[in-house]
């Protein structure tokens, strides 16, 4: 399906690519199923969900506030012949659900020896999004690759999270999907035609040469902004976007370090045991020889999110923060 | 007493699955007092429950059993030598050694996966009732749960949803706590629900409720058969409660066999029966009582039960030297499927 060389691209938004991914793969595979309906939280662009309701709303079940119970159902589901893309909204009500998620959905493939496979897709829409206070801004990535048996993805871009969609739908294991709500009015070229874009191939969004910059989501928009501001103090910037994390694209990380030889990690979850200090062990691990100054994590942190908007913007990982990490690690060449 | 309106042939096959599952937990609490098989909890006492229910169901119907799995498996036709191989985390076993004795699945048999989360079976029992609800194939679920799990949101919830959906899911609560409410130094906790009559937590989502004795193959027999009926026809879910006294062994934190092995002859020869678990023998046992209503209704006589048993005891036997004889899987097998 995948389409190295699209013929046609439009700029659509995210959200635009998120209602596209969606709406092609009920087209496509009857056992698609959407439980839940805050797919695009309490944006404008909830209006998406209409057209996709009008025309498959048969496959469309809306639960009640029940997440044990409806992620629950979503596994059996698709245990039992269903491809169920659930959604728990936001990311932090997943931890309602918990024990589905991380105690059956990860482990049943494995526990059963192979018997049984779990082809479902649950959808979050994490992070920091203004205003959320503690309760509302989890990014649980972390968490969830701590937890052996799920995969996750987290796309940036409109054409990225169109593609994802397919290969998660197609994919005979759980799958994490996390969008950021700051995502959903970003710009970016799609094809025409539909395209799978595989997991565990990172997307190189932006070339340099001097440092390399490895961010995942809504960070990935954030790090693009730092690198032309780096650009403009003579900096290179190399904006590494895994896509997915499970599986990890290992191989484009250390290749960028190996060019490099600096690296600045980018994480809107919390700073310890977080997405960036795994990202910051592999290349400590794998390319230590390859490191010409430490290695710099900007993440959320070690707090819990708070409300008002100068505290908020202290723990957040900012554009001034990556920039200064990147010139940080810039001053600290060795010879 | 009375049994299930079966033909003979169906009730001597029902009696011998319900034998196989007791001769199955013995071998098994003998085995593990020489061999560590991590905690294990047994079935000993609700097997005319497990057998008298899921012998209603057909192929492609599913269950989703817990950590009192056993009885379940058997029930529906999987093979004790490769249980108890996975018993002892043997690569011959159901879930390859990577599940143990909480975990024994066998998809093949309408076990997808087996869960000792408590309460974590029920809404990915509905989850399948969902999907064949979807798919229009006729096929039911059933979860399968101890009184314990009632204490958990995941049965609020997935009740919920079940009623909600008319979803064709039967939740079969095995009440095995009677007489054992509250808790003893070092015996087994039991249920602690404000709520005395467990059957109440169903009413308020309007599922039709069944309370039976779960020793009463007959009762367990026509609640399971409306049950299953009613979810073929797409009317929606059912909650049945089949109710057991917790058998004397289970009490302990580990299984013990403070009864004795099962002696048959007790069901037509009284004076074999002692003083000290007399209620256990006269009354509670399920597999005693069902070979007494056979008896009672002539279709079967002593001397077959015991020519039963001794296939049933020698199909163990064998089974333990396979699951002991079995080769362990290769260390690097941990490192299969955590992925499809």
């Amino acid at each position: 399906m995948s389409s190295p060389e699209p013929s046609v691209m439009r700029d659509i938004t995210y959200a635009e690519g998120m209602a596209r991914g969606l709406t092609e793969v009920l087209e496509r595979d009857d056992r698609v199923r959407l439980m839940g309906q805050y797919f695009f939280g309490l944006t404008e662009h909830r209006s998406k969900t209409v057209e996709i309701r009008k025309r498959f709303g048969e496959r469309i079940w809306d639960p009640p506030i029940a997440e044990i119970g409806y992620v629950g159902t979503g596994i059996g589901a698709a245990i039992s012949g269903l491809r169920p893309i659930v959604d728990v909204a936001t990311a932090s009500f997943i931890f309602q659900a918990w024990s589905q998620v991380a105690n059956e959905a990860a482990n049943i493939h494995y526990m059963t020896g192979g018997q049984t496979s779990v082809p479902m897709v649950i959808h979050v829409n994490h992070g920091i999004r203004g205003r959320g206070a503690a309760q509302h801004s989890h990014s649980p990535q972390a968490a969830l690759w701590n937890t052996p048996g799920i995969k996750i993805m987290l796309p940036s871009s409109p054409r990225d999270v169109r593609g994802l969609i397919h290969t998660a739908v197609a994919d005979d294991n759980p799958v994490f999907w996390a969008d950021h709500v700051k995502l959903f009015d970003v710009t970016g070229p799609v094809p025409d035609e539909v395209e799978a874009i595989p997991f565990g191939v990172a997307d190189i969004k932006r070339a340099g040469t001097d440092v390399t910059i490895v961010a995942t989501s809504y960070m990935v928009v954030r790090s693009l902004e730092a690198a032309d501001v780096l650009a403009g103090h003579g900096i290179s910037a190399e904006v590494v976007d895994p896509r997915t994390i499970v599986p990890l694209d290992r191989d484009a990380i250390l290749r960028s370090v190996a060019k490099t030889g600096r690296l600045v990690v980018v994480d809107e979850g919390h700073r310890s045991a977080g997405v960036g200090a795994e990202i910051a062990a592999l290349v400590a691990e794998e390319a230590f020889d390859s490191l010409r100054a430490p290695i710099r994590r900007v993440a959320a942190l070690d707090v819990p999110i708070p409300f008002s908007p100068p505290l908020e913007a202290f723990v957040e990982p900012t554009l001034a923060k990556i920039v200064a990490a990147a010139q940080d690690v810039m001053d600290r060449r060795r010879p | 007493m009375a049994l299930p309106a079966l033909p003979s042939h169906r009730l001597m096959a029902q009696f011998r699955t319900m034998l196989r599952i007791r001769r199955f937990e013995e071998a098994l609490i003998e085995l593990a007092s020489t061999h560590d098989v991590g905690h294990f909890h047994v079935y000993i006492g609700q097997e005319a429950t497990g057998v008298a229910a899921l012998d209603l169901l057909e192929e492609g119907d599913v269950g989703y059993t817990t950590h009192r799995n056993h009885g379940h498996l058997i029930a529906r036709g999987v093979d004790p030598a490769a249980m108890l191989a996975e018993i002892l985390g043997k690569a011959t076993g159901t879930n390859r050694g990577k599940g143990g004795t909480l975990h024994l699945a066998s998809a093949e048999h309408g076990f997808p996966t087996t869960s000792s989360s408590v309460g974590g079976p029920i809404p990915i029992a509905v989850g399948s009732a969902f999907a064949f609800r979807e798919l229009g194939n006729g096929r039911v679920s059933v979860a399968l749960f101890g009184d314990g799990a009632l204490e958990e949101g995941a049965w609020h919830e997935s009740a919920n949803i079940a009623a909600l959906r008319q979803l064709p899911v039967i939740f079969l609560v095995e009440n095995n706590s009677l007489e054992a409410l509250g808790q003893k130094a070092n015996e087994y906790p039991s249920s602690t629900l404000a709520s005395t009559r467990l059957s109440d937590l169903a009413r308020p989502f309007g599922l039709p409720v069944a309370v039976v004795d779960g020793t009463d193959s007959r009762a367990v027999h026509v609640a399971m058969r409306r049950a299953v009926r009613r979810a073929r026809a797409l009317k929606g879910p059912s909650y049945i409660e089949a109710q057991t006294v917790r058998w004397p062994g289970n009490r302990p934190l580990w299984p013990q066999q403070l009864t004795g092995p099962t002696d048959l002859a007790m069901a037509w020869d009284g004076s074999r029966i002692g003083d000290e678990y007399r209620a256990w023998h006269e009354r509670q046992d399920a597999v005693l009582r069902f070979s007494r209503e056979l008896l009672a209704a002539g279709v079967t006589t002593g001397e077959r039960i015991l020519a039963i048993d001794d296939e049933a005891r020698d199909e163990m036997t064998a089974a333990v030297r396979f699951a002991l004889e079995s080769p362990y899987p290769e260390p690097r097998e941990a490192l299969d499927h955590v992925f499809a």
